[in-house]
Parts: C-alpha cells; structure tokens; sequence
C-alpha cells in the first residue's frame, strides 16, 4: 500500500504540487490523469525519491519513507522514453538493480531471463539495446523495473512515444501483467484513454492538485467540475451563473424526425460524431455507431437521457 | 540521508575546483606574474611598446595571424562541406585523417617544408602561412564539419523547393547557420597563429618573428628580461582582447537553425559533387601530403644516395648534443607520460567542478582555457626564472617538463571532456538510483563507461601535445636530456647537410610515435567502451 500523505513541492514559489494526498492499496493500479504542466511527473519523483518533498509525506507498507535515499527506496521506476544504459546490453540492463543489490551470477542470469520471458522478449539478453526498436526498448525498461521485484512500480507516460496498434498490444500486457503480479503501480498519463484502460483508479491532477479521485466509471459519470468534464473528452458542457450542466454524448439520441439539424458528421474510428442544432439554438454532441448515420444538413430528432445529465460546479482558470 | 550525500558531493566538487585552481595558481599564474614583476620593476615600458621595431613584429604578427586564417577557412570550408554533407566510401577515415595535421608537433611541420619546398623559398612569408593553413585546417574541419553535420538538412530542401538556387542557398542558408561554428573556428585559428613560434622560428629565417618569437630571442639570446616582459603583455593584452571579441562575435551568433537529432545528414553525391568532392580530396592529398612526403625522402636521402645514414646517426655521438640522439625519444616518452597524467588528472577534476558548477561554472572553464591562449614561449620563460630560487627551485627536477607540457595539455583535455560529461542524460544517474545505486556507484557504473571513449580520445591526443610541446620545453629541457623536437631545433640550427637530414630523420620518428600512441589510445578505449 502506497499513501502519498498531503505532499507539496514548489520550484521558485510556484507550486507544483499542492497538498496532494492519494492512496494505492496493494495489487492495484492508480491512473494519474493531468494535462503537461500538471504536476504527474512531479509526484512520480517524490514517490521515488527523485525530488524532496517541502511538505507531507510517503507511506510504503505503512513505513514513512519520505527520508529514505532513492537508492534504499525500493520503488520501480520507468522512465518516460525508458532511458535504457546505452553502454549496457539487454541482460547488463534488466540485472543492473539485482547486481547492485549484490545476487549471483546465477541469481542474475535465471531472473533476467524470467523478467524478458515475462515481458514478451525472451532470449535477447545478449542484443544492444540501441538496436531494438521503441516498442521493445519499451519492454525492456519494463523488465529492469521489476526485476529488483520493487514494493511499487511507477511508470511515467509508459505508452508515450509509441503509437498505433504497437500502443494497444503493450497496454493489453501490461495490464495484464500487473493483474498476474499483483503489483502496485502508479501510472501517469495526460491520455484519458490509458488511464481509462490501466488504471483501477484514475486521479485527475490540475496545476499541482488532485481534483478528483475514482474508478472510471464513477469518474464518467460524475465528473468534479466542468474542467474535468471537458478533459475527460465530455462536449456538451453548458456553463452559466458559476454552474455547468453536463450531458454526456451517450445520453443524446438522434433519431428521424423534426426539432434539430445535423451541422456535421464524421467518422473517427468505430464511431460517429455528430453535431446538431436544436431549434432553439442550443447546439449538441453525440456519437452514434450506425453506419447508416443522418448526414450534414438533415433533420433529425434529438432526446436525451435525463440520467445522463450532470450538474457541475464551473471552472474559471485563474491563470487566464 | 539523502541530504548528507548531497553536502559530501558538493564538498568534493569544491575539493576537485580548489585543486585545479592550486594547481593552475602556482603552475600558470605564478610565473606569469614573476615574468611582470621582475621585467617591468615598476616603470611601464611605454619605450619598447612605441620602438619601430616592436611596431613592426606586433604588426607582422597581426597580419599573418589574419591571412593564415582567411586561408585556413578558405582551405578547410571545402573539406568540412565534405566531410558534413556527403556520404562516401572511406568518409570516416578521411573524417580521421584531417584530424592528424593538427596533433603533428610544430617543428614536424616545419621542417617538412623546409624538406619541401625550394631554398629559394624555404625561410619567408609563402611557408609560414602554408605550414599555418596545414595544422588548423582540421580546426576548421572539426568544428564548422561537426556543427554542419547536425544541422537539419531538410531545411536545405525546404529551400530549394522554395525557388533557392545553390548559390543563394549558401548564402542566405548555409552561412549564417554555420556562422557560430565560422566563429568559433576563425577565433582558434587566429589565436593559434598569432602565438605560432615553432612555426616561425624554424621558416620565419631572420627577417620574419612574431611577438611569440621576439620574446624567446631576447630572452634566450639578448637576456633583456625588461623588453621580454614588455612584449609578454602585450601578447597577453592581445589574446585577451582576442578572446573577448571572438566571445562576443559567438554569442551573437543569431540564427538558430534546429539541430537534425539521430537524423543521417550525409546524402550520396550527385555527378557534379562527384567531381567536387575528388577534387577537393585530391587537393587536401596534395597540402597534407606533399609535405610529409617530401620530409620522409630528405630523410633517407644521403649526399651517396637512398639509405639509412641519417637513421644510423640516431645511435652516435653528435656535437649538436651531449647524449646520442636517441636518447631524446626515451626522454620524450618518459615526459609525455607524466605529462599526460597530469593532465588528465588536471583537466578531469576542472571538468568536474566546471560541470556541477553554478550557471555552468563559466569562470572556471575560462580560467581552465588560459593557457591555451597564454602561449607557451611565455610559461616556459615564466618557469625558468619563477622556479629558479628556494622556496621555489624546480628547475632541474624531472618532473617541471611533464608540468609545463600538461599546461599546454590540460585545456584540450577539458574541451573533449566536458561535453562528453554533459552529454549524459542525466536520468540515466536517476534510473541508476531508483535500481538502488548509491551515488559512488551511480560513478562507476554510469559516468565513468560514458566516459571511458572521451578519456581515451583526451588521453591520446593530450599525450601528442606533450610530445609535440616545443615553445616551453625548449626553456626547460637540459642539452643532456633533450626532447625529441628539442632535439630537432638543435640540428635545425645547425648549417649542412647531416645535420638537415639527422633532423628529418627525427621529425620522422617524433611523426611515427605521435601517430602509434594517439591510435593506440583510441583502440585501446573503442575496445573497452563497447563493454
């Protein structure tokens, strides 16, 4: 169980962390969701003793270990661009933590060669890790990670320099590798999709603050404010006198029939997105999965689920 | 915990700054400050400075610096075009050779054209520039080649798509971009000129001296320790005003054109850069070549035809010395090593202390590159009246040579490591950590193999710059325990035939072991580094 317990940081009088507390419970994986610029990374390094918190502290299994060097953490960290030893092969990297820790050769060679088994690369102990493409180096961070069979693993934007079908494969496996480890992982993110996906939490991170912590679902149907509506991807988000109304996209239905016209329609992957006019001059998002779907400029009718409307404290950005 | 690592690293990079520091106060500023104190004694030599003819060696030493590096860029811009843009067989070892000219020790190249060029011409203007243009040639190369190759290529393309013919390409594309590098290289080549004394001493003959060259006739043969002090500040008043103009011209620099990453910029030649290309590597063949050719055959050819006399002199009694001639490359090996070490031990705490520094540790490093500027007719004639009286009497210890060499050195040293040590991600240290490094071993495993290629390749070519070392050892060096290019000037001031041809014979030598140890070096450190 990893508690972060009220931890503030700030660089020049900036904070980029704000009195932030959250809670993993062992075995599972905690979704930090945030913009660039939102603290994440930040936090991942207090955690791992990278940067010094001003204030609060670090529980790991119920020990403080806010004082603790990072070399004597015993966390797992991997790196955003994984950040591999270049001078080091495959096996000299995933057995770094267990050499410095002092094991056997023999200890060595056996859990390198389980940690690529496990991570999907078996037998590449002997490769230049330059060689290897960014999917596999991926993998290999991955595996030097675990190797030390850390108290909790933090991952920093793990899927972030990969893209496409590549991207969905390594997030399928590392889900389920967490799942068959039973590992305790703090994984961040600015993709609502990665976060959705790994996270059995997701915490949503705004300019050093946690705004709002829950499981997926929970976080779509109920978001905090209409900031983090809109983050979550959420277009229809109505704001007036200091409150927001919020009608997620399932919740409107188009269907043939009079009170609203179609402005546009397009496809982005399996799904459909529209937007229409109501007649009253509000407009709305939708997305519908119909291939048969109405098109830019026709009539439709518009209902929605009154259960899939939410109001929301607004969100002025103090910044701007 | 974390706390006190951080107190006891801080505490060890003040510990490695103090100890360059000490090292460079009692070494460098020392005998500078002796030459000034004991030379001027008070008055201001205002009468040296406005003599006509110290007007006219400032003004000698002006101009040739300003030629030699028109040519050298003229020469060398070529060949970094070359080497930066196109991709060729053999572009690597020509990447490698360029670089050779440069470790070859001064009198080496003197004397090659000397054995080169027709006595007619031989002492003059014609072979100091030539000899000039030879050695920064791969200043130019190196650092306008290294720059241009990391420069986005596509904005090239861009470009030309946009209507740019080559030639305005060029100009309003390639010059200013490179116009950083230009800078940067143009500031070396002058510098290196302006304080050229082996050089000018060897080809210059009577008439031509440079400031560098002046200071060593009258301290050596006139002993006016008053006029050779008097010019020391003005040389010292030079290169600083050089270096300031060059640091000014740098940073303003403007353009910045975005750096291409793991992009390839090289590109395989069109017909037409074909041809430029054979014919610019057929040129560079010709200036590096002809030279060392020429020394290599004045070297076996004897007044009786080809063979080995001047070889077979190497191992008999000379005049010109007190000991055999051989002696001088065990003397210059033994030097260099130590040398070597010192510099490397030297230049590696500077680095440090430069890179942990505050905003980049700046006066550090401007402190570290003094002597490079400083030029070393002058330390060696500071050394020999600063460590000559108790306290201080160094002079006849076998170590001041290996101490007046590595001065030369160190600054190199430091140029190659410093980057080197920057370049490393430094969340390579933090995944280091986090596997439970502590920060001792984070050294180890991390910083020093990142190291081992840019130490061997700063070990290597410190140690030719200590073989090659002429203007300070030349003070030092005692006649029964001379260097090799000591050595070499010694017969080289002798008039005949012998004599001429004994000293190509050791410049041939000197060229052999300058080459063996700076290849040696770079195996040895590519073996290691590929762990």
């Amino acid at each position: 169980m990893l508690v972060v317990d009220r931890v503030s940081v700030s660089f020049e009088g900036v904070h980029a962390l704000d009195a932030v507390t959250l809670a993993v419970p062992t075995g599972r994986t905690l979704a930090v969701l945030g913009p660039s610029g939102s603290g994440k990374t930040t936090l991942l390094r207090v955690v791992a003793g990278l940067q010094r918190a001003d204030d609060g502290r670090i529980v790991l299994d119920g020990a403080d270990v806010t004082a603790v060097a990072v070399h004597r953490r015993g966390v797992g960290l991997m790196f955003q661009d994984h950040v591999l030893f270049p001078h080091r092969h495959v096996a000299g990297n995933v057995g770094f933590g267990l050499a410095i820790a002092g094991r056997s050769r023999r200890e060595i060679d056996r859990r390198v060669g389980e940690m690529l088994e496990l991570v999907g690369l078996p037998g590449t102990q002997r490769r230049d890790v330059r060689t290897l493409s960014g999917g596999e180096q991926q993998r290999v961070a991955l595996a030097r990670a675990l190797a030390p069979k850390p108290r909790v693993l933090l991952l920093d934007e793990p899927l972030g320099a990969l893209d496409g079908p590549l991207r969905e494969r390594l997030l399928t496996d590392l889900r389920d590798l967490f799942a068959h480890l039973r590992l305790t992982v703090v994984s961040v993110t600015h993709d609502v999709g990665e976060a959705f996906s790994l996270g059995h939490d997701v915490a949503v991170m705004r300019r050093g603050r946690c705004v709002q912590t829950a499981e997926p679902d929970a976080l779509w149907r109920n978001p905090a404010d209409a900031w983090v509506a809109r983050f979550l991807g959420m277009r229809n988000v109505a704001e007036q006198d200091g409150r927001a109304r919020v009608i997620r996209p399932e919740a409107v239905r188009v269907a043939a029939g009079e009170g609203a016209v179609v402005l546009w329609a397009e496809r982005s992957g399996p799904a459909v997105r529209m937007r229409v006019r109501l007649d009253d001059g509000n407009e709305l998002e939708t997305e519908t999965a119909e291939l048969d779907h109405p098109r830019a400029g026709e009539r439709v009718a518009v209902t929605i689920d009154p259960a899939g409307v939410v109001e929301v404290p607004s969100w002025q950005d103090p910044g701007s | 915990m974390a706390l006190s690592h951080k107190v006891l690293g801080r505490l060890l990079r003040g510990a490695a700054a103090a100890a360059a520091l000490a090292f460079l106060g009692l070494f460098f500023a020392y005998p500078l400050v002796t030459i000034l104190k004991r030379g001027l004694g008070g008055s201001v030599p205002t009468d040296v400075w406005l003599d006509g003819g110290t007007r006219q060696i400032a003004w000698f030493t002006l101009w040739q610096a300003t030629v030699s590096t028109v040519l050298t860029l003229v020469a060398g811009l070529p060949l970094a075009w070359v080497t930066a843009r196109l991709s060729f067989r053999g572009r690597g070892l020509v990447r490698a050779l360029v670089v050779v000219p440069f470790v070859l020790p001064t009198v080496v190249v003197a004397t090659a054209f000397l054995a080169l060029l027709p006595s007619s011409l031989q002492q003059g203007v014609v072979p100091i520039l030539l000899a000039h243009v030879f050695f920064n040639v791969a200043v130019v190369v190196r650092v306008v080649g290294g720059y241009w190759s990391r420069l986005d290529p596509r904005l090239w393309d861009a470009a030309a798509t946009l209507g740019a013919t080559p030639v305005q390409r060029f100009r309003r594309l390639t010059l200013p971009a490179l116009r950083p590098a230009l800078a940067a290289a143009s500031a070396l080549t002058f510098l290196f000129c302006f304080t050229s004394f082996g050089v000018v001493v060897i080809l210059g003959g009577p008439r031509y001296a440079t400031l560098e060259v002046d200071i060593y006739n009258l301290a050596t043969q006139s002993f006016d320790l008053r006029a050779a002090a008097a010019l020391s500040l003005l040389q010292l008043a030079a290169v600083a005003v050089i270096v300031v103009v060059s640091s000014i011209l740098e940073g303003r620099a403007g353009t910045r054109i975005p750096i291409a990453g793991d992009l390839a910029t090289a590109r395989r030649p069109t017909r037409h850069e074909r041809l430029a290309l054979a014919a610019i590597l057929g040129g560079a063949s010709l200036l590096f070549g002809l030279p060392l050719a020429a020394l290599v055959r004045e070297s076996f050819a004897t007044p009786t035809g080809v063979d080995l006399t001047f070889y077979r002199a190497l191992w008999q009694e000379t005049p010109t010395l007190l000991v055999p001639p051989w002696r001088a490359i065990e003397y210059s090996l033994l030097y260099a090593t130590g040398a070597t070490a010192i510099a490397i031990v030297v230049g590696g705490l500077a680095t440090v202390a430069i890179a942990a520094g505050r905003r980049g540790g700046g006066w550090l490093d401007t402190i570290v590159m003094l002597p490079l500027g400083a030029s070393a007719v002058m330390l060696g004639y500071g050394f020999v009246i600063g460590f000559d009286a108790p306290p201080l009497d160094f002079r006849d210890t076998w170590w001041i040579i290996p101490v007046v060499q590595s001065l030369v050195a160190a600054p190199f040293v430091v140029r190659i490591l410093l980057p080197a040590l920057r370049a490393i991600d430094p969340r390579l240290r933090e995944a280091a950590e986090v596997l439970g490094a502590p920060p001792g071993r984070v050294v180890r495993e991390i910083d020093f193999p990142l190291l081992l290629r840019p130490l061997g390749v700063a070990t290597g070519l410190a140690f030719a710059i200590s073989l090659g070392e002429f203007g300070a050892t030349v003070f030092l060096a005692r006649s029964d325990r001379p260097t090799l290019p000591v050595a070499i000037y010694r017969f080289l001031e002798r008039p005949g035939a012998t004599n001429q041809g004994t000293a190509a014979a050791l410049c041939v030598v000197l060229m052999a072991v300058t080459a063996l140890s700076v290849a040696t070096a770079d195996r040895l450190t590519a073996r290691a580094g590929r762990l």
